[in-house]
């Protein structure tokens, strides 16, 4: 794989200095069966370092997984080259099955077939909120 | 279809609607004796409480409507390791309205997206009751003939009480509306709420005796200050008669006031109190009938 010219697949650029491999982990990326390359602490006019994911196939990405973890984040759709579309992420309002309430009391610990499901409620703090129990993330 | 799940689901002008039906119902009684005729409340009660219960029952009872459901998890088929989803989905076929009460913070939500008939939340563990709620914005407002421009003090277990915190969202939203909070230091109100004041400009003060600022209450919200909520005994022997309404204490407050609790009680109001005609405790329990008859013939109508 040649990492500066992917034909068709998935770049995400932008990825703040030190987490591709969390981003790389929380989509389950090792499990594809086409090659991925990480590509840590590339030089960045804005953002003085980043990292960068590059997907060598066109595939399905949550982008509530990546909003969560981190809005500032580009997806680059490519084809034949070129960038075909550029997706600019923001903080999801509603999450679900991306993050777990860690209240005990909440009835999801005991309810499983419930699916884990919050709101954002404070855009400024990053605060999301349990829709059952309240209790903020 | 309408739950209610937390008090803040209703508008203030659906609160006043509701106090406004309860009101009729206590003056015209007669008029609602056979107006759920056919109906069946289910009471679900995965925790057992039988006060809240009996006001759900006769609530249904009084407007001649049936009720059927259990007393606690033990007798439900939650003890045979059913989930609650599927308890929900098997009730709601048997029932018009279901009120029920789950150890389980949220548990009223996820039964809400499952059940074909309307939910009431009757307390989610330690999270919301917004049915005590209720009756206590009914007293309010039938003692007091207003929701707003009132000082509230709220006295003993401001930390763990789910009915102050559920009375102090609810009353903030009224124009008006000053808190005096009066507890020992380790029983404060949490931060959220104070911190939700403060972003809203109410006023509120904390202090720990209750002697000083009784003159300037409107309403004196008692609650039970348990042994076990303190570190260690001797904060406790030294505490409990502080939160203690006797009717010396009473004396130095305006007859105007009010004195409420959402009961039971132990020992925070002295029964020498009872006989006070601020005392309006007794009241408040028979206004909780009322009200509740009032949400379940809106929550019905949605339906229709
Ligand atoms: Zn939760």
């Amino acid at each position: 794989m040649n990492i500066d010219s992917i034909r068709r697949g998935i770049v995400l650029d932008h990825i703040e200095a030190g987490r591709s491999m969390e981003i790389y982990q929380a989509l389950g990326l090792e499990s594809l069966p086409c090659s991925v390359a990480i590509i840590r602490n590339v030089k960045s006019q804005a953002m003085g370092k980043k990292d960068i994911l590059k997907i060598d196939d066109d595939i399905d990405i949550d982008l509530d997984v990546l909003g969560y973890l981190d809005p500032g984040i580009t997806v680059n759709i490519i084809e034949d080259g070129r960038i075909r579309e550029k997706k600019h992420l923001a903080l999801p309002e509603r999450l679900t099955n991306v993050i777990r309430c860690r209240n005990p009391r909440c009835i999801t610990t005991t309810e499983s077939s419930l699916d884990q499901v919050f709101r954002l409620v404070n855009p400024a703090g990053r605060v999301y909120r349990c829709v059952y129990c309240d209790a903020e993330r | 279809m309408r739950h209610l799940i937390d008090i803040t689901d209703l508008e203030l002008t659906e609160i006043d609607g509701l106090l406004d039906l309860a009101d009729d119902m206590i003056a015209h009684r007669e008029r609602y004796a056979d107006s759920q005729r056919g109906r069946i409340l289910g009471t679900l009660f995965f925790e057992p409480s039988t006060r809240t219960r009996l006001s759900f029952e006769s609530a249904m009872l009084t407007m001649g409507g049936n009720v059927l459901g259990f007393a606690s998890a033990d007798s439900s088929s939650t003890a045979k390791g059913e989930s609650l989803q599927d308890t929900i989905r098997t009730v709601s076929c048997y029932c018009d309205i279901i009120a029920m009460r789950h150890p389980k913070e949220g548990a009223p939500v996820a039964a809400s997206l499952c059940s074909d008939v309307p939910i009431i939340n009757a307390g989610d563990g330690g999270h919301n009751h917004p049915t005590q709620t209720l009756t206590d914005l009914m007293t309010i407002r039938r003692e007091m003939g207003r929701l707003d421009s009132l000082t509230i003090g709220l006295c003993g277990d401001l930390k763990f009480g789910r009915t102050v915190h559920s009375l102090i969202s609810a009353m903030s939203r009224y124009p008006n509306v000053r808190f005096v909070m009066i507890s020992p230091p380790e029983l404060r109100v949490p931060e959220y709420l104070t911190e939700m004041l403060r972003a809203k400009n109410i006023e509120f003060c904390e202090v720990e005796q209750m002697e000083s600022v009784l003159p300037e209450l409107d309403i004196l919200y008692m609650t039970r200050v348990q042994r076990e909520r303190f570190f260690n005994e001797a904060d406790y022997v030294r505490l409990k008669d502080t939160y203690v309404l006797t009717p010396e204490k009473l004396r130095l407050a305006d007859s105007r006031l009010r004195v409420m609790h959402p009961l039971p009680r132990v020992n925070e109001i002295s029964s020498k109190v009872d006989s006070d005609p601020r005392a309006v405790y007794f009241t408040q329990v028979r206004n909780g009938r009322y009200v509740r008859m009032a949400l379940i013939t809106r929550l019905l109508e949605v339906c229709e």
